[in-house]
């Protein structure tokens, strides 16, 4: 049981910083992701917390002990890796076992453990086979094996289910998931990928470039995303960005409007924004109402529609891409013009340094 | 299966130009390795007197010798090819100039004279086992064997442990000054090894370890071409394997000795061939090091039998071809992991 806690976690390459002072605390038992672009510092960090890299600067602490100066061994993690890592010249036995055979449990012990990992991984079957004979998904599993029969304090994922295909990815999400529940530890996982994300996390932590954008639960970076590189990030498809410029300030809204005149209500807080200034708008391809009047004129470029849902691909007249996603199916062609109306419970705001202004009320929260 | 493999020509069922100048360059170059081996081995069979029969011949016939009653020595026999015996064979006694005088085996009490070109020797398949045997009874032949093959397993070993753990360091380790220290290493491969024998010696005497193995041994352990060999192999080895035993409380030791070194067998397979070439064929070092004979090694033993004065060529032919037949086996055995770890270290 361990609460992992981050202050002013620094990471220095030659010349150059990686990590740039993170401050995080994750509670006891929580299943927490960090999701990112690549190159945004995610898995330097998890290789942090691992013990893998060095800590250049501030404290890391598991369970109230400062642990900087520990090595891997002795933090009491295990980690699983994006490509597995396996033994390639040990037996799935022997790769599972090799972890307490190094700090000498009796062998019996080893077996119990061993069998009790193989069992809940269905995995016995193939315990005497070396990695090169599994498939990806059993490749999977005894990498996750290797990291239960250590019995750690805090379970770390690189990006394990990257390397699978769509279909299975979806399976082993659910066996991880599955995983957390049934052993309650502490768990960091770090993905590019946020449906994974969305769809595994207690608590997300999205990266930039080495700092933290923001850090929530999974509908909180959905309903009130901080900035505009998270509400990009976070949804799929990506939020729609208009750019458009404030008309008016009211008391629990403001009035944005685009170029050609048009204008629409926006229930965010005005705070620290007044008529004139630009700023971005956003909206969720799945808020957007077609076919109304009065609304942003766009053309249909290209249309999907999947049975239960559709997704029209459109362009409006500044040549900004919209996206709209529509529950069922949909008459509407690709070619026509159609009109999208912004609902003002569903509208993000941007400020030009990128920052959002409050939402005051949110519509998806029914 | 493998003789159409090998049967393939690049002309549609009939031998083009470029099959020819193939099978022609191929067999010239198995005569150019295989001729002067098996010169050695056919020759190693022959007894003194056939060696130095001129013209020389392939196979290891002997000149024919009889017994014939009223002479103590025996007698070498001779085809007569012309005159007045023509199709007999005759013993010679004795050579009187231009004519010898010979004898009927069948006849001992008739003399009789033959012209010198009007006979052949007459010859015999014979195998001389004896430069062999005499190997083991007059010479200490198992003793260098040993010598030499305690100095071959003893070095290759060492070699093994150390280059591997310097190639592990240089390619799993970032530290400061590690290209350098590469670059020093792969350095010394460009200095002649003739230049480094007088500083080796020095030190080698100063450690008073003339005169015994190790002072063969320890100058040879660290090989330059080792260390490149496998430290270019360690690089194919992926980090998060040595991490993830990291994670899994493996020492650094324990890295190395349970996830590196069986990682990297197929390179280690090609150093030990090499080293156990290199130390079972060196003879300059071993030459200035060893000067006492019960620490000769096989190939200071082949040298002793070239005398000042006179060569014992059966003897020294016969022990070539058993200090051939070991390097042969082992290169046979591990020649496939030659070729596959010498591949693999190149590319990654």
């Amino acid at each position: 049981m361990a609460v992992v806690e981050l202050e002013k976690l620094v990471k220095d390459y030659a010349g150059f910083r990686a990590i740039h002072g993170v401050d995080l605390t994750i509670e006891d038992g929580q299943f927490c992701v960090f999701v990112g672009p690549s190159g945004c510092g995610k898995s330097t960090l998890l290789r942090m917390i691992a013990g893998l890299e060095d800590i250049s600067g501030g404290e890391l602490r598991i369970d109230g002990e400062r642990v900087n100066e520990q090595r891997a061994a002795e933090r009491g993690l295990a980690m699983v890796f994006q490509s597995y890592a396996l033994y390639p010249h040990m037996t799935v036995r022997e790769n599972l076992a090799f972890g307490l055979e190094n700090i000498r449990t009796p062998k019996d012990e080893i077996r119990r453990r061993v069998d009790d990992a193989a069992r809940m991984l269905q995995i016995e079957e193939h315990m005497q086979r070396r990695p090169k004979q599994l498939s990806g998904g059993q490749r999977q599993r005894v990498a996750i094996g290797r990291a239960v029969v250590r019995e750690p304090k805090v379970f770390l994922f690189d990006e394990p289910l990257s390397n699978l295909d769509a279909e299975l990815r979806v399976v082993m999400r659910g066996e991880i998931a599955s995983l957390h529940r049934r052993l309650g530890n502490t768990m960091i996982y770090v993905t590019h990928d946020q449906v994974e994300a969305m769809t595994m996390a207690d608590k997300i932590v999205v990266l930039k470039l080495g700092t933290i954008q923001q850090v929530g639960s999974p509908l909180d970076l959905y309903n009130r995303p901080a900035n505009q590189f998270v509400a990009g990030f976070i949804g799929s498809p990506r939020m729609n960005f208009l750019k458009m410029s404030v008309a008016e300030t009211r008391a629990e809204s403001i009035v944005v409007k685009e170029e050609n005149g048009r204008s629409f209500e926006a229930a965010v807080s005005p705070e620290g924004v007044k008529a004139g200034d630009k700023v971005t708008v956003g909206i969720r391809p799945e808020h957007l109402e077609i076919g109304s009047e009065r609304g942003h004129p766009v053309t249909i470029d290209s249309i999907e529609q999947l049975g239960g849902e559709s997704y029209l691909y459109c362009t409006d007249a500044g040549g900004n891409p919209v996206t709209i996603h529509k529950s069922g199916q949909t008459r509407h062609r690709a070619g026509e013009e159609a009109q999208v109306f912004l609902p003002a419970e569903s509208i993000h705001v941007f400020k030009e340094d990128g920052a959002a202004l409050e939402r005051l009320r949110i519509g998806e929260a029914v | 299966m493998v003789w159409s493999f090998i049967s393939r020509t690049r002309g549609r069922n009939r031998f083009d130009l470029t099959d020819w100048l193939t099978w022609g360059y191929l067999i010239f170059g198995i005569l150019l390795m295989f001729g002067p081996v098996l010169w050695v081995a056919m020759s190693s069979f022959k007894t003194d007197a056939a060696l130095s029969e001129y013209p020389p011949t392939f196979l290891p016939l002997s000149p024919q010798t009889v017994i014939v009653e009223g002479y103590d020595e025996p007698l070498p026999l001779y085809e007569i090819t012309g005159g007045e015996y023509e199709g007999r064979t005759l013993a010679q006694i004795r050579r009187i100039g231009l004519n010898a005088q010979m004898v009927d085996p069948q006849n001992p009490g008739e003399r009789l004279n033959v012209s010198i070109n009007d006979r052949e020797p007459a010859r015999e398949f014979s195998v001389a086992w004896g430069n062999y045997t005499q190997l083991f009874e007059r010479f200490n032949f198992m003793q260098y064997f040993w010598n030499s093959a305690f100095i071959t397993v003893v070095a290759t070993i060492i070699t093994v442990i150390f280059n591997s753990m310097a190639a592990f360091a240089l390619a799993k380790y970032k530290f400061r000054g590690r290209t350098v220290v590469f670059l020093l290493i792969i350095a010394t491969l460009m200095i002649p090894p003739t230049i480094n024998l007088v500083p080796i010696y020095l030190v080698v005497n100063e450690l008073g370890i003339v005169n015994s193995p190790w002072g063969v041994i320890w100058p040879a352990v660290a090989t330059p071409t080792g260390v490149f060999l496998l430290r270019q192999y360690m690089l194919t080895i992926p980090d998060d394997l040595l991490d993830a035993a990291r994670m899994d409380h493996a020492s650094e030791w324990r890295v190395y000795w349970r996830i590196v070194l069986p990682l990297a067998a197929p390179a280690i397979a090609v150093l030990v061939i090499f080293s156990v070439m290199w130390r079972w064929n060196e003879f300059l070092w071993p030459l200035i090091v060893l000067t006492r004979s019960e620490e000769f090694t096989l190939q200071l033993a082949l040298n002793a039998f070239q005398g000042d004065l006179q060569t014992s060529w059966s003897g020294l032919l016969a022990m070539t071809v058993l200090t051939l037949l070991p390097i042969t086996i082992i290169f046979a055995l591990l020649q496939k992991n030659i070729t596959a770890g010498i591949a693999q270290s190149g590319v990654k």
